[in-house]
């Protein structure tokens, strides 16, 4: 009896032990509850969504920081995820106009057209620069709305946040105050952020700047760069030797500070222009996944100042100790 | 006083009967100079006493002037942490300003913005409806007594390359809008030899629960390659199987329905229903309810380099006295099986330097019904047979304006009875096989320049066709399907 007794709680103990286990995988491999599904065109808006959302939201990116925009297609995948969002987050100014208006259609999901909350273009909420004078083909793929690559500005993200937990707040109301915790939180730390990479491009004012493609319109802004030439000239048209011959003449006396071109882009004209005339021609990660140590908006801005800050400064004591 | 008291107490001791004079002048000396040497070591002891009490005095001085020193620096001290705590309250004064002001500062470019946007939004309504161009000319190259023809398979309006030399191929002129809350619409006219409507349907955009509609003339879901545009092809016709089955792609006048399942993994599936006017069927039979299809599709990605789709779709037409130019009829019932794969590959999902795309269906086809000769040669003959087509292609980006292209399609088909020996159902032992070879130059998204070599073996006779082809676009942005 005594012995049977025990030999029953041994399988009760192996019973309990089995429970646990198999509970325990279950509440793990149980989905995040996530109260909001959030669809990003580019992956600053997802690293954006987190910040504000916390772990109520689930956040999809259709983008990687190594694809270009412009270019992707209205791939299966996508349809799927926007289907099942209740937020889309895109940068707008016609950046994916090849594949976001297709995307919509095929996912017919009421909650994320436009004039609806979960609509949310970031462009509509800064001040937009790189206007085209002209708008006609010959001069390339131009954005008529203007440069639609608004996050480059940090200053931009702050103005961007503050419009998107809006949105997330009417989305969600039950998590408002959540929200704006969030929000309130994230917007401290990036404002002493801010006050950190100022300080930091103080020392880079007026340095000359050839961008590679005209992604970097608000960045130059925020950090008072001069843009001294655009080697792509045409965007979505690759440059014309004659234009690259022209740069060479042009920049092997009046020479600029450094040459930038995003991760995603071919650095091919980049080096052969920095090869001709000295100027060095360094990568920017561009946006999160960029380069493998941006991982988040903080991190994107500090590695691309330091980068910046290392060329320009380094350059300029090269070029000083060479006059001596 | 001491020293008087000493001499008293040397004369008290001095005997009263001195010994002897000398003795007593000796004591004298002496005593002098004892008295002598003591007044002066007090004299001694007297001043070294007050260059003490001097020293010490100077010490407490020094002492004294040190705390006072100290307190000075104390004060000092004190007023510099008054001063650096009214500094670091300036500091936040101004940072706090600083804040409110950047805070107006957001509230002003907020609303400026608001007021620019508008401005926006009304310059991007003169764009509304967005209205593209799409112009594809050609110039075809093939030896004069070279015919177009597939042995056993009902020629199609549209099937064949085209006449030899420069032609202006057809231009589309396309105009899309969404019409309010509910509809989107789409026209696509096509400028050949005359006007003709290629697609004109409303499509429904916020049905929800993954449901969408549309009706109108518009091209059909099923397959790959039956839903685009030619001008967004790959190559510069249409392969085998699509000439033969489908007379280059299926468009008809119809109503569609897809449902896009709730699932990670990408899975449409979609019925259509259509009149029935259009090759493989004529004759809008089954009172204008000639054809139906379905189809679904399942995709997704594997990485973020790679993504696939695949589909399976069937098309079941009911054909009513479908006339060949020759004036051969068929009456019956084409049932068309499909499965269609595509795989594409980029580095890192970015497609603009590299990108490789393979693609490939696979077509089975039931007729069975009656066939009407040319001259009466045979009326009504009653007959059913299957036939099959493939084609496979893959098309590589090797730079960033430059791709290559090569594609095989082939057909096959059963062998009828002797009584259709020699009419058009008739392979003559035939199974007809296409190879072709592109080179393409992109200049921008919107332009593309394309030489193609196809090499057909139809029959017994082989013949190479070259196409230079250029299809520009112009106006709205064009969609980037996948």
């Amino acid at each position: 009896m005594n012995f049977q007794s025990k030999r029953l709680n041994k399988r009760f103990v192996f019973f309990r032990v089995f429970v646990g286990i198999f509970v325990s995988t279950l509440l793990i491999s149980l989905p995040v509850f996530a109260n909001i599904n959030v669809f990003t065109c580019e992956p600053e808006w997802k690293s954006l969504v987190q910040e504000l959302g916390g772990d109520k939201v689930k956040v999809f990116s259709a983008t990687t920081g190594l694809q270009d925009p412009h270019q992707v297609q209205a791939r299966p995948s996508l349809i799927s995820k926007m289907r099942n969002a209740d937020l889309l987050v895109c940068s707008g100014t016609d950046l994916e106009i090849g594949w976001l208006p297709l995307l919509l259609r095929r996912a017919s999901n009421s909650n994320i057209v436009v004039n609806k909350p979960g609509y949310f273009l970031a462009a509509e909420h800064v001040r937009l620069l790189g206007l085209p004078k002209v708008i006609d083909r010959s001069q390339g793929d131009v954005h008529a709305a203007g440069n639609p690559h608004v996050h480059t500005d940090p200053k931009n993200i702050r103005l961007i946040a503050k419009a998107l937990v809006k949105r997330m707040k009417m989305i969600d109301p039950a998590n408002a105050d959540y929200y704006q915790q969030q929000t309130d939180n994230f917007l401290t730390r990036w404002k002493k952020a801010v006050k950190k990479w100022k300080k930091q491009v103080k020392l880079l004012k007026g340095a000359k700047i050839i961008v590679q493609h005209a992604s970097w319109d608000y960045l130059l802004n925020f950090a008072k760069l001069e843009q001294v030439a655009t080697i792509e000239n045409k965007p979505g048209i690759p440059v014309s030797s004659g234009h690259l011959h022209s740069l060479v003449r042009q920049f092997k006396h009046n020479s600029a500070d450094v040459i930038i071109h995003a991760a995603y882009q071919n650095e091919r004209s980049s080096t052969w222009l920095q090869k001709r005339t000295g100027i060095k021609s360094i990568t920017l990660p561009f946006t999160i996944g960029g380069t493998e140590n941006v991982t988040d908006l903080f991190s994107l801005y500090d590695e691309t100042f330091r980068l910046l800050s290392d060329a320009v400064l380094t350059e300029n004591i090269n070029q000083s100790s060479s006059n001596n | 006083m001491i020293f008087s008291l000493k001499n008293c107490l040397l004369k008290n001791y001095l005997p009263k009967n001195s010994l002897s004079k000398n003795k007593s002048v000796i004591f004298g000396l002496f005593t002098f100079s004892l008295l002598f040497s003591t007044i002066s070591s007090a004299q001694e002891d007297k001043t070294s006493q007050e260059v003490l009490k001097q020293k010490s005095d100077i010490l407490i001085q020094l002492k004294n002037e040190l705390q006072k020193l100290q307190q000075l620096q104390q004060s000092y001290q004190d007023k510099i942490n008054q001063l650096e705590e009214r500094l670091v309250q300036a500091e936040q004064a101004i940072d706090s300003t600083q804040d409110d002001v950047s805070d107006t500062q957001d509230e002003l470019e907020t609303l400026a913005i608001d007021v620019s946007q508008q401005g926006n939004q009304k310059a991007a309504n003169t764009f509304n409806p967005g209205i593209g161009m799409i112009l594809n000319g050609r110039w075809l190259s093939y030896s004069d007594d070279f015919e177009y023809k597939l042995p056993g398979y009902f020629p199609t309006e549209e099937s064949g390359p085209g006449e030899q030399g420069a032609q202006l191929g057809e231009s589309e002129l396309n105009l899309n809008a969404n019409v309010d809350d509910k509809f989107y619409a789409s026209v696509t006219l096509a400028f050949g030899d005359g006007v003709e409507v290629e697609e004109a349907y409303i499509q429904t955009i916020n049905l929800d629960h993954g449901i969408n509609v549309k009706a109108g003339q518009f091209f059909s879901g099923i397959g790959y390659l039956s839903g685009k545009h030619s001008h967004s092809d790959d190559f510069a016709n249409r392969p085998l199987p699509y000439e033969a089955f489908l007379g280059g792609g299926f468009g008809d006048v119809g109503l569609q329905t897809t449902w896009l399942a709730p699932t990670e993994l990408f899975w449409e599936s979609g019925i259509e229903l259509y009149r029935g006017d259009s090759f493989p069927t004529s004759g809008a039979s089954n009172s204008g309810n000639g054809v139906w299809t379905a189809f679904s599709h399942l995709g997704g990605d594997i990485t973020d380099a790679q993504s696939w789709r695949f589909g399976l779709s069937y098309l079941h037409a009911d054909v009513e006295n479908r006339e060949t130019e020759e004036g051969e009829v068929f009456t019956g019932t084409n049932k068309l099986l499909i499965a269609d794969f595509v795989y594409k590959w980029s580095p890192d999902g970015n497609r603009g330097e590299q990108e490789f795309k393979l693609q490939g269906e696979y077509f089975n086809v039931n007729e069975n019904g009656f066939f009407s000769g040319v001259d009466n040669e045979l009326t009504n003959a009653s007959f059913e047979r299957n036939q099959s087509g493939w084609y496979l292609e893959g098309v590589y980006r090797f730079a960033r304006q430059w791709r290559v292209g090569v594609r095989t399609s082939a057909l096959s088909s059963d062998n009828l009875s002797v009584q259709f020996n020699g009419t058009l159902l008739d392979n003559f032992g035939y199974s007809p096989e296409q190879h072709s070879l592109m080179l393409d130059w992109t200049n921008s998204e919107f332009s593309r320049i394309r030489l193609q070599v196809d090499h057909n073996n139809f029959d017994d006779e082989q013949e190479s066709i070259w196409i230079l082809q250029y299809i520009a676009a112009f106006g709205a942005h064009g969609a980037h399907s996948f």
